[in-house]
């Protein structure tokens, strides 16, 4: 039986940007994770998307892996990068399309 | 229950003394508020760094009590931009 962690470990370890979120990347169940939904889409960076309504324990379980409170929660190559208000604002300042240019994360939309 | 805005920026406050809290009620429910916060103290931090410190002050009642709060933080613009 694995535990909640190390499914979370997998799931960034095995995917480069990984989005843990309500619903699902086609069918989002809450603004805050379809807005960042939009801006990948927009940039068109892959993603996992991974809904923590599926799951209680996951639900809550990120929350403490990432100590963070909220969801969405966004990491690329193993690492937290934020929640919506972050990626949002990194999207505005253009700051996210250069931190996945950096960290050699294919964008077919630039 | 609801917090108020006035609790929101007592809970940053008394945690982040400096903080400059602008805050929004976004619906007049008491539930979904917008905030920007500028603090000293967030130099040298990173977005999220910054942000947690935020959500500590707030003491588990994000995610909870408090529904959404939109954040964003900031550092104090220069002082000669300051009461200008």
């Amino acid at each position: 039986m694995l535990d909640i962690n190390d499914i979370i470990t997998s799931e960034i370890a095995d995917n480069d940007v990984v989005l843990f979120m309500k619903g699902t990347p086609v069918f989002p169940q809450c603004g805050f994770s379809s807005q960042v939904v939009q801006i990948l889409s927009y940039l068109g960076v892959s993603f996992k998307g991974v809904n923590v309504l599926d799951n209680d324990e996951l639900r809550e379980g990120i929350k403490t892996f990432s100590n963070w409170p909220t969801i969405p929660q966004l990491y690329v190559k193993g690492e937290f990068l934020g929640g919506c208000d972050i990626i949002r604002e990194m999207f505005e300042e253009d700051e996210l399309r250069e931190f996945f240019t950096e960290n050699g994360i294919e964008m077919i939309n630039t | 229950m609801p917090m108020t805005a006035s609790d929101i920026v007592d809970m940053i406050k008394e945690a982040i003394p400096d903080a400059k809290v602008d805050i929004t009620d976004l619906r007049g429910d008491g539930d979904h508020y917008s905030a920007v916060v500028t603090s000293q103290r967030f130099k040298g931090k990173t977005r999220v760094q910054q942000h947690r410190m935020v959500y500590d002050a707030l003491q588990g009642d994000m995610g909870s009590g408090l529904h959404a709060l939109a954040l964003q933080t900031a550092l104090p613009s220069a002082p000669s931009d300051d009461n200008s």
